[in-house]
């Protein structure tokens, strides 16, 4: 029974890092850039949900409307200010510029909600866990929602890429960018479209991450933020199917490790998964296996 | 008009001179007469609450001084390092540069370590209130703790367990990324083995107060642990707790002196923590007298209960001050001179009796003796059991 506990832990964190993983395979894909700055877009939604709930006094699901709100902004407006000029400029300047932009957010955090850790309020208060087998088996109301959340964002985004004109738009982009802009397609819309869908995820994966494990601090992203780009890279950078694939799989094999292996050693064995798939399969699970036209 | 404007610049700049020069000069003899006492902790990031404490007792203790002895004045110098060896290794160079002549600090211990080293090289004595790892002292006989080290705080809970709870099924879960955390578990485990009982179950975690604990947890109760001793820093502590809660387990906790400041966490449901013992040498909620008069007068400057932090500073600078005075130096000698006529105080027969401790005394590897206290939080207090 206790693997099936830790199998429910291990998706439903796996399931937050496939939330944030997508936005960084999104971005990935349309503009091929690294946005190091959204583990820390994931605080900021954090923060906000915090307050809101905190010292406005709103119900958690308007927060978390409220934080998505927030993030969406936020996310468009790094794009438009820090990364917009830089394109076309090779990637390394854009890539320490996102670097940059993480470090502006979390001192930014720092000065406005100061240095105390806070505990965060859960979004799902009052739901008592779902017991099974004599209560052997515990399911948190938590665990519970971030997997159906999850799974439901994972859908609905399909839907929107394949079935939308603007989901349509940004595959053309991501496809190639200059022919997209030949056929009429507004480019810096469709990033910018990206980029504010990446970050609005951003902050339901904070809320919900928050809600399970409820430290917040400045540095709250940091962490997940980097555990999730690796299950971008291990699904494949720049596939949604594989964001998702490769968060849950890092999920599970942290939790997995952890309980059955080592707490000790489970950071480090879920690094040496992603090198060991990066070493049998280059461009990841779901990656496409592009050939440079010489 | 002109003119009348001419002369009019004239007397202010002439007025400012006469002023930034008075100002200099009346700075200079104030400092002439004033002991410089630096202190160094993090005001800002994950573990500000400590420094806080720190920075705020000692002041309250320098200003007592102050007011009460018209021959003495001490002049606190604060610096942050927000818990980061190098930013306070910076800190302390800092306040070097501005004179200082003892340090207070700093606050925590992998910090500490780092800046030890650098007061042993440039002999400045150094008395810190928290920063408990054996690294501190080790090698340094400039540095002294006024609180308990890593490994007898380790020692005094495992001895409080064996003889207060017998038969408890007792499981361990630690940082194995922190000096602190892993020195007093290492401690314990020596001690509480040496006794013929048994840990049922450890886990570790790294640093990151975020994280999932559900597996460290499960193995806990898979044990059948009912005593968690958690020799960590309050703010996991407070996220196993509440991640503990929702899994419907529900262990005593025996923290140490990084639980302290859980009560004051915003956004804690500190009902969570009913039933938490910990071994702290300080309880705001204490009846004796001076504890009173000195959570008083702390309530009243800062508008915060005191955690044993500020008390363990606020002894420091009393120490600092008792110490001080039986040196016969003069506060316009050197920190060396300072340094050595204090350090053959402190291993003398110099015991110091404050809030944190009665008659303590050192030894020359720096380390105090004093007996431990343990409380228990009920009501959302420390009482003293």
């Amino acid at each position: 029974m206790s693997i099936i506990n830790s199998l429910i832990s291990g998706l439903s964190l796996g399931s937050v890092y496939a939330i944030i993983a997508l936005g960084y395979t999104m971005v990935y894909g349309i503009s091929r850039m690294l946005n190091f700055a959204h583990g820390d877009v994931i605080m900021i939604g954090s923060y906000v949900s915090f307050c809101l709930t905190m010292y406005v006094g709103m119900p958690g699901w308007l927060a978390l409307v409220g934080a998505m709100a927030a993030c969406t902004v936020l996310g468009v407006t790094i794009e438009r200010i820090a990364y917009r000029p830089l394109r076309g400029t090779g990637s390394l300047g854009v890539l320490i510029t996102a670097i940059g932009v993480s470090y502006f957010l979390q001192n930014a955090a720092l000065l406005i909600w100061g240095a105390n850790p806070r505990v965060f309020t859960t979004l799902f208060k009052g739901l008592d866990p779902i017991r099974l087998a004599n209560a052997r088996l515990v399911i948190t109301a938590e665990s519970f929602f971030t997997i159906i959340v999850c799974v439901v964002i994972m859908v609905a985004l399909t839907l929107f890429v394949h079935r939308t004109k603007a989901g349509k738009a940004m595959r053309a982009v991501s496809e190639d960018n200059g022919a997209a802009q030949l056929m009429g397609i507004n480019v810096n819309q469709s990033i910018s479209l990206t980029f504010a869908i990446g970050s609005g995820l951003a902050a339901v994966a904070g809320v919900l991450m928050c809600s399970a494990y409820p430290v917040l601090m400045p540095t709250t992203g940091a962490m997940p933020g980097i555990k999730a780009f690796t299950a971008a890279v291990v699904g494949g950078i720049g596939s949604i199917p594989g964001a998702m694939v490769g968060g849950l799989i890092l999920g599970i094999i942290e939790i997995l490790s952890r309980a059955y292996i080592s707490t000790e050693l489970s950071d480090a064995i879920v690094f040496a998964c992603l090198i060991i798939v990066l070493l049998v399969k280059p461009t990841g699970l779901f990656g496409k296996n592009t050939r440079e036209k010489v | 008009m002109g003119k009348k404007w001419m002369k009019a610049a004239v007397v202010a700049v002439s007025c400012m001179m006469a002023m930034a020069l008075a100002g200099c000069g009346g700075g200079s003899a104030s400092d002439g007469e004033a002991l410089k006492v630096g202190v160094i902790g993090p005001f800002t990031g994950p573990a500000a609450i400590y420094g806080e404490a720190v920075k705020n007792g000692a002041q309250l203790a320098a200003d007592e001084i102050n007011a009460n002895d018209p021959a003495f004045k001490i002049e606190i110098m604060a610096q942050d390092d927000e818990h980061d060896a190098e930013k306070s290794v910076n800190a302390y160079n800092k306040l070097r540069d501005e004179g200082m002549q003892v340090l207070v600090g700093t606050t925590t211990t992998a910090p500490c370590t780092a800046v030890a080293a650098e007061a042993y090289k440039d002999r400045v004595f150094t008395l810190t209130p928290s920063a408990s790892g054996p690294a501190v002292t080790e090698g340094n006989d400039n540095v002294f703790q006024l609180c308990f080290s890593d490994p007898n705080q380790g020692v005094a809970v495992a001895e409080y367990m064996a003889a207060n709870f017998p038969d408890a099924k007792v499981g361990v879960i630690y940082n194995n990324a922190d000096n602190y955390s892993s020195g007093i578990y290492a401690k314990f485990k020596s001690t509480w083995e040496g006794k013929g009982k048994k840990i049922l179950a450890t886990e570790a975690f790294a640093d990151d107060a975020n994280a999932d604990f559900t597996a460290q947890l499960n193995s806990m109760k898979n044990a059948g642990v009912d005593m968690v001793f958690l020799p960590i820093y309050y703010t996991p502590a407070s996220n196993i707790m509440t991640q503990a809660d929702k899994m419907d387990y529900k262990p005593t906790y025996f923290g140490v002196d990084g639980m302290d400041g859980i009560l004051a966490l915003e956004g804690f449901d500190t009902s969570l923590a009913e039933g938490v013992l910990l071994l702290t040498p300080f309880t705001a909620y204490s009846e004796d007298e001076d504890t009173q008069k000195f959570v008083k007068a702390y309530e009243e400057a800062f508008g915060d209960t005191p955690i044993q932090f500020a008390a363990d500073a606020y002894d420091c600078v009393y120490a600092v001050y008792d110490s001080y005075q039986k040196t016969g130096c003069s506060v316009e000698d050197d920190s060396a001179t300072i340094c050595e006529a204090m350090i053959k105080v402190f291993t003398g027969d110099f015991t110091f009796s404050g809030l944190t401790g009665q008659n303590m005394k050192w030894n020359e590897a720096g380390e105090v003796d004093k007996t431990p206290k343990v409380c228990v939080i009920q009501d959302g207090k420390y009482i003293e059991k």
